[in-house]
């Protein structure tokens, strides 16, 4: 399979090093390797969603006991999260990581990952929620360790975009 | 049933419980019983309270959860009671007050419930071990104490009439409530409460 084992036990790492213990998720192709590394790590609690939203309500539990979470999910399951992002962990101010695989850029084959990605980058904005993109193997680590130092600090949400460069490996 | 005596009759046990309300007339009706630093009372969201609860069920399986929803509520997020059972913790109960309507909005708008949805039903198809439905305050307090022994995964539903509080005014803010509900949880020794 053409998704980068490498780059996601990359991704997996840094969030073990931010002390990452539940993780959340609605997976899709790009996500199938990350998801895998939280199901066999007897210390991570892997829970497997319907929908998105139901990731900020759980993150916001542990989060509020103590427990350190991320969400992964595609940006399609960011739109649909839209509104417990803002009603629950920007509201109640809660730090809550969100890796996002961004579907629906350049390289994009499958039309209806389409419209998704336009419109990602400007809810995230409209959404006033700081991100970075992940493009390479050498963004992962620092830029998620930093963005879940912001996320504690400000007690608010912050994304990293999982880019088709990092997730997928194009057959040449 | 009334949404306000069932509380009532549950509020000694709540104590030593992390109690997670949804908004409106189950908030402020159990915040008129009397203030605790371990419930949170989520003022938005519709929906979540139940995925919260599971969040703080998972993170500390020594702690009773109880989640206080709401049919309206309930049925925003129904994929909710599939990642519960998914995950059946022990330590969570989950009580729906069923007054068939969006009350908060007036009586007008009545929710599925009202024409035959079953709730309890929904949630004993979706894998939730323990499930029944109440109708009256002793049935409620009784069903309520056996869920709490049993030690299992379980959704309470009360039917109850659409009426609510003469106020919704709860006198602690979102975030006083946020960070006492979080410093409560994380006290390096957690109130055992009276039990």
């Amino acid at each position: 399979m053409p998704v980068s084992t490498a780059h996601s036990q990359l991704i997996y790492t840094a969030l073990k090093q931010c002390g990452v213990r539940l993780l959340s998720a609605l997976p899709e192709t790009w996500l199938v390797h990350l998801v895998a590394l939280g199901e066999a790590d007897p210390d991570m609690t892997l829970v497997r969603l319907a929908k998105e939203e139901e990731g900020v309500g759980i993150s916001a539990g542990a989060h509020l006991a103590g427990v350190k979470s991320a969400m992964l999910m595609q940006n399609h399951g960011l739109l649909a999260s839209a509104n417990g992002i803002v009603s629950l962990a920007q509201l109640y101010r809660i730090p809550l990581l969100m890796l996002v695989s961004y579907r629906g850029e350049f390289g994009e084959e499958h039309p209806w990952q389409t419209e998704g990605g336009g419109a990602t980058e400007p809810l995230l904005q409209a959404l006033r929620i700081p991100y970075e993109r992940l493009e390479a193997p050498d963004h992962v680590a620092p830029r998620i360790l930093k963005a879940q130092a912001l996320a504690e600090a400000s007690l608010r949400p912050v994304a990293l975009l999982l880019c088709r460069d990092l997730m997928w490996e194009d057959e040449v | 049933m009334k949404r306000a005596d069932a509380l009532s009759v549950i509020y000694a046990e709540l104590e030593p419980c992390v109690v997670v309300t949804i908004m409106g007339a189950v908030a402020a009706e159990l915040h008129a019983l009397g203030h605790r630093p371990n419930f949170f009372y989520l003022e938005h969201a519709m929906g979540l309270a139940s995925s919260m609860g599971l969040g703080i069920a998972l993170s500390r399986p020594e702690l009773t959860v109880v989640v206080l929803d709401g049919d309206g509520s309930i049925l925003m997020n129904l994929g909710s009671l599939t990642t519960m059972a998914r995950y059946r913790p022990p330590n969570l109960i989950h009580v729906v007050f069923d007054n068939e309507v969006l009350l908060s909005v007036g009586q007008s708008f009545t929710t599925a419930t009202a024409c035959g949805s079953d709730i309890a039903a929904m949630a004993a198809a979706a894998g939730i071990p323990r499930t029944s439905t109440v109708h009256t305050v002793e049935a409620f307090q009784q069903a309520f104490c056996e869920a709490l022994q049993a030690g299992e995964l379980t959704t309470l539903v009360a039917k109850v009439t659409a009426q609510g509080p003469t106020s919704y005014f709860i006198d602690v803010h979102m975030l006083e409530n946020r960070f006492a509900f979080q410093r409560y949880l994380t006290s390096p020794r957690p109130p055992a409460g009276s039990g």
